[in-house]
């Protein structure tokens, strides 16, 4: 009950507890007073990293990934494209070999601005929550949203930038997705349009891949241009109540990310991959409170970190079962 | 999380002032994509918005549109449904009616050729409502005679060859050439003495014919028009004759589509249906 809630919260916009001494547990504490003795050197750390990179695994979940998003939003290209009636719709709602699925958040917006729901939204709706519960939430994110898949280009631009010193990157506070989420919600009540869908780059690039190009574009371009000169991942972090909605969906979800303390040299290659660190902030020395600890609701489930760590010390894991992959 | 913890130590003024900077931004980020959000409104407001839409789409006298775009998820199934590609949906322009469905008569109406109301049934929020079974119950609008001067049949004229000329794209479906699939126009000329294009292809008086012949389409006696939709009427001697509009017209755009004058004769109204009439 203890991850559900700090998961949550943590989503929500809080800063990730700092354990005390007393709250790791006594395994963990002698892992880190190991680790404390036996101090790698730069080089032996550089070495180990080189290593890693040169492994044929090095971009395995990305590989995969990709492959996934690719394959999931050209199934509605070329469904309507052919008239072969796979998956018709677009992402906000569609009907894949004829069962509905709905978008949550989509949804959401229609229930909340229409105050009525038909069956067929309904059924859509259910099924969509039932499978995401199963494949891991914010897997939506990473795995199947094609605004994330631009942002990932959008991000690797910001941090070449950065690196440079060409620009200042900007932060905000994580909370502000939940303050945005509320209004939204509200927005959706109030005014009785559907407010954020106006707005929602998934919704515009999805429908803009099936029935062509539009002026909304230019929307997603001014996002996309905010993220690589201001803000890195500015819309998936501070704004987007989509990555919100399948985050409250996957803190149930049974996949997720497992870190492992022991064999972690907290070099943080990890955090500076991931589109919100703050879950992985157990895998700062002395922050694990226990051996393995799992990753939070918010994780999008993109396997950067899995990737990058040159010590398999995290870990895709389905809850009851051995590791993924 | 738990409260037994001892009291944290006070922030440090250069921490207070990033905590003070970083809530002003964030606020910032909030007005900021709230004001992108919100305008989605001001075309609403200005009516830019108001078009022809599928078959069934929800109307309401005061709320006009609003709860046809809230229903309406933006999954474009209707458009991918449609036999003769008359839904298109909305671009940026429309505000809050982005990617919801309309459609250009004059470039392409629902001519009804799905005979089912394919878009009705495939959308998932009855944004175009379920309560609607055959074409005669639609309600998109009412055809009027916006410019009865320029008007073939009222000078008394025919028509000789193809309706929309030979570069216009759109179809309709001509039950003699072929019952399942709908053919361009331009591959349908015509030779006419008196030009009645808009009653010829009106879905609602083909319909009302085929059941006056005891053939209703797919047999089924419910696809039977109750009321007639447009009629010629003669006007002073001579052959002269003008299109009236009757209260079976469900505002599909089929006579604004195929009237052969530039501009249209026959435009349809959005703001009136066949229920709004004597209302």
């Amino acid at each position: 009950m203890n991850y559900f809630i700090e998961s949550i919260s943590q989503m929500l916009g809080r800063a990730p507890a700092k354990p005390l001494q007393d709250e790791l547990k006594v395994e963990v504490r002698e892992i880190y007073e190991e680790k404390r003795k036996h101090k790698l050197t730069k080089e032996e750390l550089h070495a180990l990293e080189e290593a890693h990179a040169r492994t044929r695994h090095r971009h395995k979940w990305r590989n995969r990934r990709w492959a996934t998003l690719i394959i999931v939003n050209l199934l509605f290209v070329v469904s309507y494209y052919f008239d072969v009636q796979l998956v018709e719709g677009a992402l906000t709602a569609s009907r894949v070999v004829g069962f509905h699925m709905a978008d949550l958040n989509s949804a959401l917006q229609v229930m909340l601005a229409y105050k009525h729901v038909v069956l067929n939204l309904l059924i859509g709706t259910v099924t969509v929550f039932l499978l995401w519960v199963l494949v891991g939430g914010r897997t939506f994110c990473s795995w199947v949203c094609p605004y994330h898949f631009v942002a990932e280009f959008a991000e690797k631009l910001h941090v070449k930038l950065a690196d440079k010193k060409w620009i200042k990157p900007v932060t905000f506070h994580r909370g502000v997705r939940t303050v945005f989420y509320v209004i939204f919600a509200l927005l959706a009540v109030v005014t009785g349009y559907t407010v954020f869908e106006t707005i929602s780059p998934t919704g515009i690039l999805s429908r803009a891949l099936i029935y062509g190009p539009g002026l909304a574009l230019a929307w997603v371009a001014v996002l996309l241009l905010f993220e690589i000169f201001v803000s890195k991942r500015a819309w998936c972090r501070y704004v987007c109540p989509i990555g919100l909605t399948y985050g409250l969906v996957g803190s149930i979800s049974p996949v997720r990310v497992k870190y492992n303390v022991v064999n972690c040299h907290h070099e943080g290659d990890c955090r500076k991959v991931c589109e919100v660190p703050h879950v992985l902030d157990t895998t700062i020395r002395m922050r694990a409170r226990d051996v393995n600890v799992p990753i939070g609701a918010d994780c999008t489930r993109c396997g950067l970190c899995v990737d990058i760590c040159p010590t398999d010390s995290l870990n895709f894991e389905f809850v009851g079962s051995k590791k993924l992959g | 999380m738990s409260t037994d913890k001892p009291k944290k130590p006070p922030l440090s003024p250069v921490r207070r002032e990033q905590n003070r900077r970083e809530f002003i931004r964030s606020g910032v980020l909030v007005g900021g994509t709230l004001i992108a959000a919100l305008a989605g409104f001001v075309p609403i407001a200005g009516g830019g918005t108001h078009r022809l839409r599928p078959p069934g789409a929800l109307k309401d006298v005061q709320l006009g549109e609003r709860d046809f775009l809230s229903a309406c998820i933006k999954c474009g199934q209707c458009v991918q449904v449609c036999p003769v590609e008359a839904i298109h949906l909305a671009d940026l322009a429309d505000g809050y009616g982005l990617g919801v469905p309309y459609i250009d008569a004059r470039a392409q109406a629902c001519d009804f050729s799905c005979d089912g109301l394919q878009c009705v049934l495939a959308c998932p929020t009855g944004a175009l409502t379920h309560s609607l079974n055959y074409p005669s119950q639609t309600r998109m609008g009412f055809a009027r005679v916006a410019r009865p001067d320029t008007c073939l049949a009222v000078q008394g004229k025919g028509f000789k060859g193809q309706a929309r000329g030979a570069d216009y794209r759109g179809k309709l479906r001509f039950d003699e050439v072929d019952r399942w699939n709908p053919i361009p126009v331009a591959d349908h000329p015509y030779d006419l003495e008196l030009c009645d294009l808009c009653v010829r292809q009106c879905p609602i008086e083909i319909r009302i014919a085929q059941c006056a012949d005891g053939k209703p389409p797919s047999g089924d006696q419910n696809q039977c028009p109750p009321r007639h939709a447009i009629r010629l009427q003669p006007v002073g001697d001579g052959k002269a004759m003008l299109p009236v509009i009757e209260d079976g017209c469900v505002g599909c755009g089929v006579c604004e589509m195929i009237c052969p004058v530039e501009e249209t004769v026959i435009v349809i109204d959005l703001d009136k249906t066949a229920d709004t009439l004597s209302a």
